[in-house]
């Protein structure tokens, strides 16, 4: 266990992990998930938000199992590895705030940072917009951090507080059985599913669930991060998680050279828009963000499983902020942007910006 | 008796950015981190490292972790 540990904890281990998804990710849009999203926290979490009814766009409706699995898998690595540390208390509010600002900025570019890196895998070229608004943003954030900004620290707690999340994603997941989709159908029991569109393109449950468990358990092990890569690498000159994303890109590139899954270009690429400036604002939101909180979207998904309460708040934020981005106009289409999208950036950069001015420590 | 660096219940980067501030006031000798996830306690040794300082000690202390950074 222990040198699964350490091989977790090296340079091999973060980049075989990358790897890992990269290459998942691909096989699963080739098993049924959307194009260039075989995998993206964001577009997966506002899918769940329309699963269960908090909006009702019917092209995005479906409980990815992929993210309960991340979850799950992370829970079970946690506990493997006697890692499972139920703690909370940093500034819930702002990191539910931050989850909702996160999501409206990733869905105006449309996609998480995961996604970027699957987008330019498969040839979209719109994502580069995507990738600069990404690293712009988590360079914002590295200026504040240099500045003294601080979300407070955690404290450990009670057992409750760890399980809490885990045990709604049971719950989720309960549902999922209990309610499979029925063909033609937009309603089976209480799960909403969508008939056609994005929300309609996914792989068999057992795939997608199955996938999801393995990526969680290494991701969790490997403190995969797409946001602390740039983050780490700008503040720290540091490439180690910078590596796994690499990874990440390449693993995905070459398996959709293999399956014929690359093509390049910057028109009628899948759920896309050719927007270039509000693609690079939409992400500058979205990397401000997950800076700020401490973490992509899908680090977030995989603290919130080994015991993080703040991550959970966090990912409860972003499947609030989902519903507001879909009630309220403010996501993308591949049409172009929402009616409300480009209000909703701006408004959004100014909160981070308070936020980010105004939660300073000096700690030292 | 070495400094110490108290960050636990900080999540990631503050106990690396805290640790490297501290470690590039000092040119040698020694300085105890403390932390309370093993994500930190990588990260710490992982940039220490980097500016040639090496963890002589981690001890487990219940759910948290004290690193001895050393550089001679």
């Amino acid at each position: 266990m222990s040198a699964l540990r350490e091989f977790f904890a090296s340079r091999a281990g973060i980049i075989s992990v990358g790897a890992f998804i990269g290459v998942f990710a691909a096989l699963l849009q080739k098993w049924g998930n959307p194009g260039n999203m075989g995998i993206c926290v964001a577009c997966f979490e506002r899918d769940i938000a329309g699963a269960i009814g908090l909006h009702r766009v019917a092209v995005v409706q479906y409980l990815r199992p992929e993210i309960l699995g991340f979850v799950l898998g992370a829970l079970l690595s946690a506990f493997a590895f006697k890692e499972f540390r139920p703690r909370a208390g940093s500034a819930p509010i702002v990191r539910f705030v931050l989850g909702m600002l996160a999501m409206i900025g990733a869905l105006v570019f449309l996609g998480c940072p995961w996604r970027v890196l699957l987008r330019l895998a498969g040839g979209d070229g719109n994502a580069i917009f995507g990738l600069l608004g990404l690293v712009g943003g988590v360079w914002i954030g590295t200026l504040f951090f240099k500045g003294g900004y601080n979300l407070g620290r955690t404290q450990s707690t009670y057992a409750a507080v760890g399980w809490l999340f885990p045990l709604i994603v049971l719950g989720l997941l309960a549902l999922r059985l209990m309610f499979p989709q029925i063909p033609d159908k937009e309603q089976s029991g209480i799960l909403f599913y969508s008939i056609k569109g994005p929300g309609s393109q996914h792989a068999a449950l057992a795939v997608s669930l199955a996938v999801g468990l393995a990526v969680g358990f290494v991701a969790q092990r490997s403190r995969f991060c797409t946001m602390g890569a740039w983050r780490d690498l700008i503040l720290f000159r540091q490439i180690h998680l910078f590596s796994g994303m690499l990874a990440l890109l390449v693993a995905a590139f070459l398996t959709n050279l293999v399956l014929g899954q690359f093509q390049p270009g910057f028109v009628g690429q899948p759920v896309a828009h050719t927007m270039e400036l509000w693609n690079f604002a939409g992400m500058v939101v979205a990397g401000l963000a997950f800076a700020l909180a401490g973490g992509c979207p899908g680090r977030q998904v995989f603290m919130a499983g080994e015991g993080d309460g703040d991550a959970a708040v966090f990912v409860l934020g972003m499947i609030s902020g989902a519903a507001v981005s879909h009630n309220f106009g403010l996501a993308s289409s591949p049409q172009g942007v929402g009616p409300y999208g480009i209000a909703a950036v701006i408004i959004s950069l100014a909160v981070l910006l308070f936020i980010g001015f105004t939660m300073r420590q000096k700690t030292s | 008796m070495s400094e110490i660096v108290d960050a636990r219940g900080l999540s990631c980067p503050q106990p690396v950015l805290l640790t490297l501030e501290k470690l590039k006031s000092l040119t040698q000798g020694e300085l105890v981190v403390l932390v309370d996830t093993d994500t930190s306690r990588e990260n710490v040794r992982r940039a220490a490292a980097s500016l040639g300082w090496q963890a002589r000690e981690v001890q487990a202390e219940g759910a948290e972790f004290r690193l001895t950074l050393e550089k001679t």
